[in-house]
């Protein structure tokens, strides 16, 4: 290798790795600080090891927290909106990319259009509509609005589009209804697209958080996120406790973690599907 | 035959409203409905008490739109403040992130260098996970004794208290300067509720702390952007501009960054529109404070509806925030569609 090429080289890497740090070393503090005491924390905050190594926090999570009571309501929620969402949005997909019916156009037209509307926008709205409805602080105001979400509809019909009509036009010269022809010849192709989405919902409902601000209050119905900023905003009592919110905030990052690493290049194709529908 | 087939495209009619159903009628009843509700009791004084399509509700009109930019006391102070903080937030997150992005995407894209699925993993990973749990990790990051402060203090700085410090950037570099008060043209006068010397405060220290998880937590989403139109690149122009004997620089500025435009604009304009809408790690990092220097208009409609019980306000700033959000968005259709017709 030319000299130069080894100077570009070496500076590549350089700024690599310290971005890589950059980007990674946080993570490195937290998982450390959370088995750290809390004098040790203050003092050594950003020592990637402890000294001594202690579980007080860890305990303290399961026992004198709601921990694992948020943890089982944020599993509920998460699997009924995944499921939800990959059904109801690659039904939706299916009928506005494939079926011919009246109104379409509009519906395709209000699924962009809704897209478009942020959600921090719509939090005293839902909340009137909770309040109207009688449901708020309860399990239907957590999963049911947010069962359905209007960019899955758009993934779903992008991607029948992409494919050819023709094998579920054979099935459909074969007699087989309309749903049945969905169900056992078109899902099963939509392999690639479902994944997409099943991951895209499960990381979007594990991380939900305004929602079920104003869809609960009741703790017995906080999710993981919920329950954090509640640790945050000061439910622990005394002293600051770090490597207690460290710990918990790791276990709630986990599962999301493990997801990433196994299904990286889904993730990569739902972040950049977003430059494709620009 | 033709009987037959009019029967199948009946089906086909009936099949396709019975598949779209579930997700018109859920969007429609929590997303839709609520809009309409919402834009009603923006008009009136509801304070959170019974329905509030009840008679005995007061009905205001544009009283709540005026409290915000014709009025002058709390209401419009806080407001304007808000959209102070978030006019720094979306100046400095917005070109960082995507300066940021692009220079990532450009070194992992070297062609000589291994390993760039790692380094393409390290940089998203943190767009992935939650805000909640990661706005937690960068409390502790700058907390007094955290560790940003020990960094600095290892350079022999000292740290600020950044989530107590609610001095503008603008501010404190004045003071630098010998400038301690506000000179008396700046402080004496104001629009809209807050003085020129409060409009220019910069950011403040705490604000620049959620600037700098923000950063972090988005580039690596725009990273992917960049690196996909990078991929996407037809080789051979590079390949012809390297037998022209364009040096790397010349290369970047005048093939790479052109034919980067559209994806620049892209970032660009849902940085614009996503820098508005910031929330989470307000709620949980600062509530707004200190000095409400880190409110932002997302924030405030919250505190506004479910502390102060404000609704009819509360919806109306929602209201003013979702047509800053919407012009955004036309922005950018407006802008993309420029470059598609040219």
């Amino acid at each position: 290798m030319k000299p130069r090429g080894l100077v570009n080289t070496f500076v590549g890497y350089s700024i690599l790795i310290f971005f890589a740090l950059v980007f990674l070393y946080p993570f490195v503090i937290q998982l450390a600080n959370s088995l750290k005491t809390e004098p040790d924390a203050a003092a050594n905050p950003l020592s990637p090891l402890p000294a001594p190594v202690s579980f007080a926090g860890f305990e303290r999570i399961f026992e004198g927290t709601n921990f694992p009571l948020w943890l089982g309501n944020s599993l509920l929620v998460t699997v009924v909106i995944t499921a939800g969402r990959v059904f109801f949005d690659s039904l939706a997909g299916y009928a506005l990319a494939r079926l011919r019916f009246g109104g379409r156009k509009v519906i395709f037209a209000a699924v962009i259009a809704v897209m478009a509307v942020p959600g921090v926008v719509l939090l005293i709205p839902k909340f009137l509509v909770f309040n109207q409805f009688g449901i708020y602080d309860s399990y239907t105001a957590l999963i049911l609005p947010i069962i359905v979400d209007a960019a899955g509809v758009f993934i779903m019909k992008q991607f029948f589009e992409s494919v050819p009509a023709s094998v579920e036009e054979a099935a459909r010269m074969d007699g087989a209804s309309i749903f049945r022809t969905y169900w056992s010849v078109v899902l099963p192709m939509a392999r690639p697209a479902l994944i997409t989405l099943t991951i895209l919902s499960f990381q979007g409902s594990w991380n939900e958080f305004p929602h079920t601000l104003v869809a609960v209050q009741d703790p017995d119905l906080f999710t993981l996120p919920r329950g954090l900023a509640d640790l945050v905003s000061g439910s622990l009592g005394v002293g600051t406790q770090y490597p207690l919110k460290l710990g918990a905030a790791l276990l709630a990052t986990i599962p999301v973690a493990i997801i990433f690493v196994i299904f990286q290049r889904y993730f990569v194709r739902g972040a950049t599907e977003g430059a494709d529908k620009g | 035959m033709s009987r037959k087939r009019s029967a199948v495209r009946g089906g086909e009619a009936v099949a396709g409203w019975l598949f779209v159903a579930p997700v018109v009628v859920i969007l429609g009843l929590f997303l839709l409905l609520p809009i309409v509700m919402a834009l009603w009791v923006s008009l009136t004084g509801w304070n959170g008490q019974g329905s509030p399509f009840r008679s005995g509700v007061p009905f205001v009109g544009g009283d709540n739109y005026k409290a915000l930019f014709a009025e002058d006391g709390l209401p419009r102070q806080d407001f304007m403040t808000s959209i102070r903080n978030n006019l720094y937030y979306v100046a400095i997150v917005v070109p960082v992130q995507t300066a940021l992005a692009l220079t990532l995407a450009l070194v992992v894209n070297q062609r000589m260098l291994r390993s760039k699925g790692f380094f393409r993993t390290a940089f998203y990973f943190p767009s992935v996970t939650s805000s909640v749990a990661i706005s937690v990790v960068f409390l502790f990051i700058f907390a007094n004794s955290g560790a940003v402060n020990a960094l600095l203090g290892a350079v022999g700085i000292d740290g600020p208290v950044w989530f107590n410090d609610s001095r503008g950037l603008v501010h404190v570099l004045l003071g630098t300067l010998g400038v301690d008060s506000p000179p008396g043209a700046l402080a004496g006068h104001g629009v809209l509720g807050l003085t020129w010397w409060d409009w220019l405060s910069g950011p403040s220290v705490a604000m620049c702390a959620i600037i700098a998880l923000v950063v972090w937590t988005t580039s690596g989403t725009f990273m992917l952007m960049f690196l996909a139109a990078l991929q996407n690149m037809p080789q051979q122009i590079e390949e012809a501009s390297l037998i022209d004997g364009a040096n790397r620089w010349q290369r970047l500025r005048f093939v790479t960054l052109p034919m980067l435009r559209p994806t620049l604009f892209l970032v660009l304009t849902l940085g614009l529109i996503g820098t508005w809408q910031v929330f989470d790690q307000i709620y949980v990092m600062s509530q707004g404070n200190p000095a409400k220097t880190t409110l932002t208009p997302a924030f405030l409609s919250y505190r506004t509806a479910f502390k102060d019980f404000e609704y009819g306000r509360g919806a109306a700033i929602a209201f003013v925030l979702f047509l800053i959000i919407v012009a955004m968005t036309l922005l950018q259709r407006w802008i993309l569609r420029e470059r598609r017709s040219s």
